[in-house]
């Protein structure tokens, strides 16, 4: 294995007495789907708050590495996480502006790089300078990825105002548009019927595939999990209690204990 | 009864009931009017009552009526559509026999008026949708109408402009309206301004005046004291303003919603305060007084010069005239205001506004993408307090003086107001609010004691029937697909 992209060492979490992530510790690997699994409560979202910067971790080491070098994500500030470490995340529950249109969220999301090309807004106002070109590549990403997740003729819609599965795919191609290294998605499949999901699993696949782009997935849909991810990790109670490639972790009786259920076709139960 | 006319699929309409309620509904407006206004105290030799049993009962009247035509508007629209008129012709009718009406008062006889008009609307509209694809016409209608706004906004915007620029050549341009004027083209200025902290950035700032006074403190002192000209001193007072801002937003900034908004109130009161009592700087209570006017390429408007200088009459060759004066200021505050107007739509295209648009909308998916909040809610506070002193500047050359009486919190309240009432971040609305919010109150100064009510009706009007603000409309800043129909449709 090549040097992983982010290495997660001894990460403990504590809220007051309550210990929500004790002691883990896993890696994902550049260009790969890293998969954390775990039922409700295992401490699956306290480890994307931790890796991007929303909570600052108790104890232990985020690193990051990549050719921009490293960076040490527990001692960074949230948008100092975006914008240098280079991790963008989706949330459990869909964040989009949902005031603002399909392709503005996208613009929003490139705002760094616009913003220098306005001269900090200076320049902007007066009209001089190279913002208008910035801009209209800026444009053209995002025109990319409209392309990409189906939502082109869509653009200039309210963000709110289109369906829960578009919706779902926007966030990803706006947390995309920030050009990121690392792509934390938090239950993407929520909420998604059958087709839906499949087309969740060949757009996760490009984004290993073409942008080279590595992910950590937090995910209950087996048929997702099972299917795209490279590494599997299993939370229960905040520890890790297993880990390995997916048919690895399918079969290994801790697993199959604390989630999948001994009927391993319907995790589902395991949810409740 | 005309009823049996409407159409098959109309249900029928329950008469009982509606007689029923329309008489509880006038039970309970009797119950609760009848001490409240039934009676009036008097003082004659001793505290006297005044009975006004008639003027409730009159008012009951009218409540039934109207009460039973809105109930039946969606069963028997004909017989609201009656009831409307009939209710119209009564109030015709009393207006037209002056003071033997049989209306007790005049103020019965516009609620009775208002009512038959409201009962005509509604019976006319439900009729309209009754009848064959009188629905589907008045929901194209509708669509129809929207559309045709969105395309007049902009041509409404340079109409509104031309005659902002026109306006003070016009005949009816006394010095009342040209005060009035000047008026509202600040409080545009100052609505604009806030408009950027409120509307854009969502940050709800309840201490916005006290920008404004940072600016016209800093012109009146540096005027008075050193002596230097309100062109030079324009800048300065907006850079005070802005720093003012800074030094209150970077402790503040992290604070969301409610917390904002009563620190932002606190710091008004602060500055207030301050003024007040620091006498040796601000001369406290007693205000600063004679702060020379603006000047046009340093010729005062004056009827005489002080040395040194030659004054507008003078220098254009013209009889003095104390118009001329009225007549620059506005054009000052109209380029001032035009000016925010400029940057402010320009802001908004830039990814600085998008970013404070994003953050009104999600403040945490902004820190996920990478956009710093503090800074850019200080930005936006930065450059709102910085409009802001300019207009205080303005505010404190207009006056020639100023006192802290003048930056109380009511002041932010109005600013707010219009903000609000014109539609968060809608450019356009704010100049409509500010116009029926300022406007208003001193045209209807004939009203008397009904002045400030009017001002109520006005909010509570457009909060009932526009609750996102006149124009709550908002126009993507750019757009993928320019001649796009489709997304105009949805």
């Amino acid at each position: 294995m090549t040097a992983p992209l982010i290495r997660v060492q001894h990460l403990t979490m504590r809220f007051g007495g309550l210990v929500a992530i004790d002691n883990v510790s896993f890696e994902g690997a550049p260009g790969a789907i890293t998969a954390i699994i775990g039922p409700n409560g295992a401490g699956k979202t306290t480890v994307f708050n931790c890796i991007t910067g929303f909570y600052r971790p108790t104890v232990g080491r985020l690193a990051l590495n990549h050719a921009g070098g490293e960076f040490l994500l527990e001692r960074m500030p949230g948008h100092e996480i975006a914008r240098r470490a280079k991790v963008a995340r989706t949330f459990q529950n869909i964040r989009l502006f949902p005031g603002m249109s399909v392709l503005e969220n996208l613009l929003v999301a490139q705002h760094n790089k616009l913003m220098l090309a306005s001269g900090y807004s200076v320049l902007g106002i007066l009209g001089v300078g190279g913002y208008g070109a910035a801009e209209r590549a800026a444009i053209d990403k995002a025109r990319g990825w409209l392309e990409r997740i189906g939502l082109l003729e869509h653009a200039d819609r309210r963000a709110g105002e289109l369906p829960y599965g578009s919706q779902r795919r926007l966030e990803i191609a706006r947390a995309m548009c920030t050009d990121p290294v690392l792509l934390c998605l938090d239950e993407p499949a929520a909420g998604l019927n059958n087709r839906e999901s499949a087309e969740l699993n060949e757009l996760l696949l490009s984004i290993r595939e073409r942008d080279k782009v590595g992910v950590l997935l937090i995910e209950h849909d087996m048929s997702v999990v099972m299917t795209i991810s490279d590494h599997i990790v299993v939370l229960d109670y905040g520890r890790k209690i297993a880990e390995g490639a997916p048919a690895q972790v399918r079969g290994d009786p801790a697993v199959i204990r604390a989630y999948l259920g001994e009927d391993e076709t319907t995790p589902e139960a395991a949810h409740g | 009864m005309a009823l049996s006319t409407v159409a098959p699929s109309a249900a029928a309409p329950d008469w009982p009931a509606a007689l029923k309620d329309a008489t509880i509904t006038a039970a309970i407006a009797l119950a609760l009017g009848i001490f409240v206004s039934g009676f009036r105290t008097f003082d004659q030799g001793g505290l006297k009552f005044d009975y006004l049993i008639v003027d409730v009962l009159v008012a009951c009247v009218v409540i039934f009526v109207g009460r039973l035509g809105l109930t039946l508007s969606s069963s028997a629209p004909v017989a609201t559509l009656g009831l409307g008129v009939a209710a119209l012709l009564a109030a015709a009718a009393s207006f037209a026999a002056g003071k033997s009406s049989f209306m007790p008062s005049v103020f019965l006889s516009v609620v009775c008026a208002g009512a038959g008009l409201l009962l005509v609307i509604r019976g006319g509209w439900a009729l309209a949708g009754r009848s064959g694809g009188g629905a589907q016409a008045i929901h194209q209608g509708g669509s129809a109408l929207s559309q045709a706004m969105r395309l007049a906004f902009p041509w409404l915007g340079a109409g509104l402009f031309t005659f902002a620029v026109v306006m003070p050549f016009l005949p009816f341009a006394d010095q009342r309206v040209m005060d009035l004027a000047i008026l509202i083209l600040t409080y545009v200025m100052l609505g604009w301004g806030l408009n950027i902290v409120v509307g854009l950035a969502g940050l709800l700032d309840l201490g916005y005046v006290a920008f404004y006074a940072v600016g016209a403190y800093t012109y009146a002192l540096i005027s008075t004291q050193h002596g230097l000209s309100f062109w030079v001193c324009l800048p300065i007072a907006g850079m005070m303003a802005a720093f003012f801002g800074i030094l209150l937003g970077f402790p503040v900034l992290r604070l969301r919603g409610d917390y904002l908004a009563i620190v932002t109130l606190g710091f008004g009161e602060i500055i207030r305060i301050v003024l007040l009592n620091w006498i040796d700087f601000t001369k406290g209570p007693d205000g600063v007084g004679g702060i020379p006017g603006a000047t046009l390429l340093g010729h005062p408007f004056a009827e005489t010069a002080p040395e040194g200088t030659t004054t507008f009459h003078q220098w254009m060759g013209i009889d003095f005239n104390a118009n001329h004066r009225l007549i620059f200021l506005y054009f000052v505050i109209l380029a001032l205001a035009m000016i925010t107007n400029f940057v402010t739509l320009r802001l908004r295209r830039l990814p600085v506004g998008r970013a404070w648009e994003a953050l009104r909308e999600d403040e945490i998916a902004c820190q996920a993408l990478g956009i710093n909040p503090t800074n850019t809610k200080l930005t936006a506070f930065a450059i709102g307090a910085m409009f802001a002193g300019f207009a205080g500047s303005f505010f404190a050359a207009k006056q020639r003086f100023i006192s802290p009486e003048s930056f109380v919190f009511i002041e932010s309240a109005i600013i707010l107001a219009i903000v609000v009432l014109g539609g968060m971040g809608s450019q356009l609305g704010v100049v409509l609010a500010a116009v029926i919010l300022i406007g208003l109150p001193e045209w209807f100064r004939d009203l008397g004691q009904f002045r400030m009510v009017s001002f109520g009706l006005a909010m509570v009007l457009i909060m009932v029937f526009k609750p996102g603000g006149l124009i709550a409309h908002r126009d993507p800043t750019i757009r993928l697909h320019p001649a796009n129909s489709r997304s105009g449709g949805r």
